[in-house]
């Protein structure tokens, strides 16, 4: 036999049932989408500090041709260039490439025709590396080489420079379209679950809404609700997001999945805000379609 | 009270608690299920709503509970003009009224004292401010043994009890009956029917909307008669105060 009721013992019941059997559907599709938003926000930003390494490193090197001129050796010729090169503000060293290395530049062309080439006016190429904080410009590399009557071509990368700017600003775009696709139909579930759950809740909705609860009030119920599992939800999401990012690192190496893509172990913190997004993600849905479903009682 | 005053033009009375003026109402595009109803009800009143299916009774309640809005017509609900309020407003006046559906509403999930506190939570009260009241309310109407009850496994004069309950709890200034003793036995009816007394003698006034042709003759109240959905006034069924059917 029960023990009788206690009315110094109660303990006022939740107004919405504590159980739901769509829940943990509900669950585990918002938990899906939050996977796949954390994961496209490591991407993001992976692929983000890969542009800028590529970019960092083409923008701090530059390579200068160099033909010789009159009775000048085009080895003299390179060695001359380099030196003037080296001179030029914003420029960290200048070093002219063995004949040697030139060559092998061009067997891929020509074949392994070395002892011909000596007789011919192979250019010379001079590698400048460039002072990161403030690197010369192209122009003038070119200006100090024609100061000197060098017959050069000065090559600062800038063409490649635009270009994978431009890739890394298409990754970047991408990455966010992407995530806020995800994010809205992480929105778009909570709000169907939402409105499932209202119309299957109707009469709790009916007796609140009648027994002088405010809209305010019955919407709150949802928020929480939702906001609950949203949040367990983007929990689970972001830490097999984490794990996931976490194997990458490991697998990839010292730089990540691929030197392409390099995860970073911080980047993994990136993931932290989404149980808190989600749960906003989802009060803010649910608080849009439970008024407007209270309104239509 | 004039039974042909235009009521608009004229100041309510001070103990006027509910008037309609010229009331219709239609679901959607649907005929309409009130017509040009008019009435006037003073503060402590006691009435009855009868008439056939489909005559329009439940819904008049809703309208006075404030569960469906006129397409045509005002009602003043406690002197304001509820047309013109704003939606907010809505909610203050319904914590004023107590229903007990047709269909009873009681939430499946929560024990029966959890039912009956249900007003007085919405309402902002604290569980110490109401819990002895709530359980001296339960031990009224019977169910003092059944306080932890679900709704589901309770019986249906239980279930009807309770719904009364959580009615009245809040001490509302109108209390709405829709079929009250639809489900319970002639003897349930009757002791019902004295709760609903006991608490108009109270202070509230009590709408009762019923078929129950046997407890209206008996209760020597007056009748608000719908036929069709238009109000036709009958003769009081006692030496008892005359219905404000205009």
């Amino acid at each position: 036999m029960s023990e009788p009721f206690d009315p110094a013992r109660w303990r006022p019941a939740s107004f919405l049932p504590d159980k739901d059997a769509r829940d943990p559907a509900l669950l585990f599709v918002v938990a899906v989408l939050c996977f796949l938003a954390c994961l496209t926000a490591l991407a993001a930003i992976a692929g983000a500090r890969a542009a800028d390494g590529w970019a960092s490193e083409i923008s701090g090197e530059a390579t200068v041709i160099v033909r010789a001129r009159g009775g000048e050796t085009p080895d003299a010729a390179a060695a001359r260039a380099a030196e003037v090169l080296a001179g030029v503000p914003g420029v960290a060293e200048a070093r002219a490439l063995e004949k040697e290395e030139a060559y092998a530049l061009i067997r891929p062309w020509l074949g392994d025709v070395t002892a011909d080439l000596d007789d011919l006016p192979v250019p010379r190429l001079v590698a400048v590396s460039l002072d990161r904080a403030k690197p010369a410009t192209g122009e003038a590399l070119d200006a100090a080489l024609k100061a000197q009557d060098l017959d050069a071509l000065v090559d600062d990368h800038s063409v490649w420079l635009e270009d994978i700017k431009n890739a890394a600003g298409v990754v970047r775009w991408t990455a966010a379209a992407v995530f806020l696709l995800i994010a809205g139909a992480a929105a778009a579930v909570i709000a169907f679950a939402t409105r499932a759950g209202l119309a299957a809740r109707r009469d709790v909705v009916e007796v609140l809404h009648l027994t002088g609860a405010e809209d305010g009030q019955i919407a709150g119920l949802f928020e929480i609700r939702f906001a609950k599992v949203a949040a367990v939800a983007g929990a689970a999401g972001a830490l097999g997001a984490a794990v996931a990012g976490a194997v990458l690192r490991v697998a990839g190496g010292g730089q990540g999945l691929t030197p392409a893509l390099p995860i970073a172990w911080t980047d993994l913190m990136a993931v932290l805000p989404c149980p808190l997004l989600a749960a906003l993600v989802a009060a803010l849905a649910a608080r849009i379609t439970a008024r407007r479903l209270i309104h239509r009682l | 009270m004039s039974r042909n005053a235009h009521t608009a033009a004229v100041e309510p009375p001070a103990d006027e608690i509910l008037r309609f003026s010229g009331v219709s109402m239609r679901y959607g595009r649907g005929p309409e299920v009130l017509s040009d109803v008019s009435l006037s009800l003073p503060r402590g009143s006691f009435h009855f709503v009868t008439g056939p299916s489909g005559a329009g009774k439940s819904s008049l309640l809703k309208l006075i509970y404030l569960a469906a809005r006129p397409s045509s017509g005002s009602i003043r609900l406690f002197g304001e003009d509820v047309g013109v309020l704003p939606g907010r407003d809505l909610p203050r006046l319904r914590r004023r009224i107590g229903v007990v559906f047709q269909d009873l509403l009681l939430l499946d999930h929560m024990s029966a004292f959890d039912n009956t506190a249900l007003p007085l939570r919405i309402a902002g009260h604290k569980p110490a401010e109401y819990r002895n009241d709530v359980a001296e309310l339960l031990a009224w109407v019977g169910l003092k043994a059944r306080m932890h009850a679900l709704p589901p496994t309770l019986a249906g004069g239980e279930k009807q009890r309770l719904a009364i309950a959580r009615a009245v709890v809040g001490r509302p200034e109108i209390l709405l009956a829709d079929e009250p003793t639809g489900n319970v036995d002639h003897e349930m009816a009757l002791r019902i029917y004295r709760l609903f007394v006991e608490l108009n003698r109270l202070g509230t006034t009590v709408i009762i909307a019923t078929h129950d042709q046997d407890l209206v003759a008996r209760s020597a109240r007056p009748v608000l008669h719908l036929d069709k959905g238009r109000l036709r006034p009958l003769p009081p069924q006692g030496p008892v105060e005359q219905a404000a059917v205009e």
